[in-house]
């Protein structure tokens, strides 16, 4: 092999576990840092954007950026990268989706920024100061902050991307996988796979659930996690706690499964799906138990079953809602 | 306002029942608004809870259902879990800022042609008091705000 390929782990509205998730590859970093040289990387290296804006177009062999595209940097830093880079990869539930930080949507910028400068129980801001673009010190120094957006977005809602890859964070075991994807590309044995979602099944995770599969599943109450002692062999929808195997992506190798916790969603929809919420949707209902014949129960009794759910929004678009049909919370 | 608009409305029925009604509503000539599409699936379960969305976010103005009387599915159980989709499909549009009159759900039978036309009505008068959906304002006004996607050739 001749030349180290080099790699970016850029970051959008993230919380840097798509970092630390290639951190997790531990022994195998080796392996990574004998092909690979980081360059862009701003929690690991020192690196400023004109060093990047100074590199060829496409230098950059791979990128991994992780965090949803919500204010200005993050846009920039995306269109930046993938001008720099030949291989975009959404890296991780956020960027893929828009992730837990894409729940903004519910609400808008303003109302954000009420909560955050005036409405908390700490704050105190008497003058309603607000965060602005560009403020010119007493001294005549002008600084600059990212402008904040409106709408969270996914990484392919602002640039081209090649693969995406979900989960959050991306697992070890998706991350060896990818590593041997590039290895395989650099040493030649191997050309790239197809552009879009890899390291992913196409099926759901209750197909590869390790779980007893019930012959029915039934849910007789809507149950919390926190209040509920969980058996580790039974489905989890029939012990009443919303588990999102029926509508999610398999390929995480049922990680939360395996440690008694339900599935939450992060690996998103299967290709078949368009809408990752309203896909658990139709399976939860279908299994809610009701009292007896389904005939002789009145409307308003099932919309009271269905009221259990609580913040169905938030459930079940909880990692998808920039990617979903709706895309966001509108104003009658 | 309300003299001018028009809504858009777009009707899921079953063949087996609301659909049959609807067709004998028009075949005994019965007056109905024109403001609305019809749909046919084999059965009100076929409605996927996405296409409804899905219509939603094309611009529609209200969403009906309209399937077999409880008890009477042609597939014995289907409209039950339609209505239970329905249900909680409500709740969620609620949760994001749609009114929840905005979808609507029916129980028709083959013969019930006059029922077909009344509910059609009312439902027609109902989304025009309530306007345009704000997610069609929203496509209209083209109003997205931040990042716009730009094609890079690499």
């Amino acid at each position: 092999m001749s030349e180290k390929i080099k790699l970016a782990l850029a970051q959008g509205a993230t919380c840097s576990g798509g970092d630390i998730a290639v951190l997790d590859l531990d022994v195998e970093l080796l392996k990574l840092f004998e092909v690979v040289d980081l360059t862009f990387a701003p929690l690991a290296t020192d690196i400023k954007f004109k060093d990047v804006e100074a590199m060829q177009d496409g230098e950059i062999t791979i990128c991994l950026y992780h965090g949803a595209v919500r204010n200005s940097e993050n846009e920039h830093v995306a269109k930046l990268l993938r001008k720099k880079s030949k291989i975009m990869v959404a890296y991780g539930a956020c960027a893929a989706f828009g992730g837990i930080p894409g729940l903004a949507n519910v609400t808008t910028k303003n109302k954000i920024l009420d909560t955050v400068y005036n409405e908390t129980a700490t704050t105190v801001n008497p003058e309603h100061t607000r965060p602005q673009t560009k403020y010119v010190d007493p001294d005549g120094h002008e600084l600059e902050l990212p402008e904040l957006f409106e709408d969270v977005k996914a990484l392919d809602d602002v640039v081209d991307v090649d693969y995406i890859i979900g989960a959050c964070p991306p697992t070890r075991e998706m991350n060896v996988q990818l590593l041997q994807v590039i290895l395989d590309f650099v040493n030649g044995k191997a050309p790239l796979p197809p552009k879009g979602i890899i390291l992913a099944s196409e099926r759901t995770l209750c197909d590869e659930c390790p779980r007893k599969k019930p012959e029915k599943v039934i849910i007789d109450e809507i149950k919390s996690v926190d209040y509920t002692k969980l058996d580790p062999e039974k489905c989890f929808l029939e012990q009443g706690i919303m588990c999102f195997g029926p509508a999610t992506r398999a390929g995480c190798d049922s990680k939360c499964i395996k440690v008694n916790m339900p599935c939450r969603g992060c690996m998103g929809p299967t290709a078949a799906v368009l809408d990752h919420g309203g896909s658990m949707l139709s399976a939860f209902t279908s299994i809610l138990k009701v009292s007896g014949t389904e005939t002789e129960i009145p409307e308003e009794e099932i919309e009271k079953l269905m009221e259990k759910i609580r913040d169905p929004l938030g459930t079940l678009y909880r990692f998808t809602l920039p990617k979903s049909l709706l895309k966001r919370v509108v104003k009658e | 306002m309300r003299d001018t608009f028009k809504p858009k409305i777009v009707v899921f029925c079953c063949n087996w029942c609301a659909y049959a009604g609807g067709d004998l509503a028009g075949i005994s000539r019965y007056q109905i608004k024109p403001y609305f599409r019809v749909i046919r699936t084999m059965c009100s379960a076929r409605v996927d809870p996405e296409w409804i969305m899905e219509a939603f976010r094309l611009g529609a103005d209200g969403v009906m259902v309209a399937g077999c009387h409880p008890g009477d599915c042609h597939y014995i159980g289907g409209n039950y879990r339609t209505r239970r989709r329905v249900a909680m499909l409500r709740s969620l549009l609620k949760q994001f800022g749609l009114h929840s009159e905005r979808l609507g759900l029916a129980w028709i039978s083959a013969g019930e042609a006059e029922k077909f036309a009344k509910t059609m009505n009312s439902f027609i008068d109902r989304i025009t008091e309530l306007g345009p959906s704000p997610y069609r304002r929203k496509k209209a006004n083209n109003e997205t705000t931040g990042a716009k996607k730009e094609t890079v050739d690499v």
